[in-house]
């Protein structure tokens, strides 16, 4: 708790929250994905800190916002290792560790150009799997064909 | 069986398979019985497959089912734009079973997911054809008097060919051994080696035809399409490499029976049509017998 307080001190948030240990490399995705360019909140973003257990990380704060479950799913595929801190009243409220769903609904395209949902209004669905090397890949239920993480397209 | 869906091979068990081929065979024995004279097969083909249709008519008609449907899309309210949804939901009001072929890959799940009544997957686009995969284990199985430890081999383009891939999966279920004949361009995709590897089996990897002639219990052969060529030279190379002709068949055990999906262009010479191993017409009259059983039991009649 003191080691957080310590790192928001810089810039602390009254209300908001803050995403932290984003791989340093996906800090503009996940800005992208969470739409955070397009809102009217307050956003500050930090890259290459130092970080004793990634070497570098990034860091997203969003005051007066705080995300529904399935926003932090979108997250959970670029940056499996954030951490979500809630802060009400300068106080942490609730940090939490995103989890890497084991489905996905809605919100990814599937990659194959011939995949029934790129064509009809349907809800896509993904079961989610890691490889071997740690990625994400994505299965659709429709078309059966694989959706590698570097092809991850979002609605 | 009753009422559930059939769009992947593997939303059947293994048992189920084969309860659906001994169904087949008391058909294949006695096939004209009106059991489904009450009954209502709608035939959506959103892409023309004539073969495939006419099987499925002709295995309705001979249990004594109504047929509705289109043969194309052209003819049909799809082309006025119509959801998929949409003609799936209104096509279910005046039937009791959908057969469905679609061009795009992955349309039958989610006619399956709509739909009230249960679908059959006729081929969805580069996807699934499960009728197919049991016609072929049912054209196996009578040959060779079983399933059980027989030595395969699928010749031609293995790359691309969704027949091949799903009877690979299905014959894992049987303790087989694999003999995999094929240009490098179109070796069998790493997914379905991974599977005959992850259930203990073995697989054997060919670029010459006649080396697997003398080990095969069945030669499964396929069409390979000039289209899957980027360098035209390349097809020009491969396209005589893989042809069967009756000469080469001296040395082939005398269980071997040849099979094809069909239709062939001229990777079997048509002096082996009159080979008592060549089988594939038959094949293709089995389909009519597959197709009966999964109707009878899909809708409960048997
Ligand atoms: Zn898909």
């Amino acid at each position: 708790m003191n080691k957080i307080r310590k790192e928001l001190k810089v810039s602390a948030i009254e209300n908001g929250t803050v995403i932290d240990h984003i791989p340093t490399k996906s800090v503009f995705q996940v800005i992208r994905i969470l739409n955070l360019d397009n809102i009217e909140n307050q956003v500050l973003f930090s890259t290459n800190l130092d970080s004793k257990k990634y070497g570098k990380k990034g860091l997203i704060k969003v005051s007066d916002k705080y995300f529904k479950p399935e926003e932090v799913n979108k997250i959970a595929l670029v940056a499996p290792s954030a951490t979500l801190i809630e802060i009400k009243d300068y106080q942490v409220r609730l940090k939490k560790s995103v989890e890497i769903p084991k489905q996905i609904f809605k919100f990814v395209k599937c990659v194959n150009p011939n995949c029934i949902t790129n064509y009809e209004n349907i809800t896509t669905k993904f079961d989610v799997s890691i490889e071997d090397n740690g990625d994400i890949k994505l299965w659709c239920k429709y078309c059966d064909k694989y959706t590698a993480k570097d092809n991850i397209v979002f609605i | 069986m009753k009422n559930r869906s059939l769009v992947s091979i593997n939303d059947y068990t293994k048992k189920e398979w084969i309860i659906l081929l001994d169904l087949a065979e008391k058909f294949e024995k006695n096939p004209r019985q009106k059991i489904l004279e009450n009954y209502v097969v709608a035939t959506l083909f959103f892409e023309p497959s004539t073969r495939t249709r006419l099987s499925f008519e002709s295995a309705a008609t001979r249990l004594g089912a109504k047929i509705v449907g289109f043969t194309d899309s052209s003819s049909s309210s799809v082309k006025k734009g119509e959801s998929l949804n949409d003609t799936i939901l209104t096509v279910s009001n005046y039937s009791d079973i959908i057969v469905m072929r679609h061009p795009r890959d992955g349309s039958a799940r989610y006619a399956s997911e709509v739909s009230p009544i249960p679908i059959i997957n006729a081929g969805d686009g580069a996807n699934q054809h499960p009728t197919q995969t049991l016609l072929d284990l049912y054209s196996i199985r009578k040959t060779q008097g079983t399933l059980d430890n027989l030595n395969i081999a699928f010749i031609g383009d293995l790359k691309y060919g969704r027949t091949v891939h799903s009877l690979v999966i299905a014959l894992c279920e049987f303790n087989t051994t694999f003999h995999l004949v094929s240009p490098v361009e179109l070796k069998l995709p790493s997914y379905v080696k991974q599977h005959i590897k992850n259930n203990n089996l073995k697989y054997y990897q060919y670029t010459e035809l006649n080396e697997v002639i003398p080990k095969a219990d069945i030669l499964y052969m396929t069409r390979i399409q000039k289209e899957r060529f980027l360098d035209p030279i390349e097809y020009e190379k491969v396209k005589n490499a893989y042809v069967l002709k009756n000469s080469m068949l001296e040395k082939a055990k005398d269980n071997l029976k040849i099979l094809h999906p069909l239709p062939r262009v001229n990777e079997i010479t048509i002096d082996v049509d009159a080979n008592p191993k060549a089988y594939y017409f038959q094949q293709a009259l089995n389909g009519v017998y597959v197709r009966q059983a999964l109707l009878a039991s899909i809708l409960g009649v048997k």
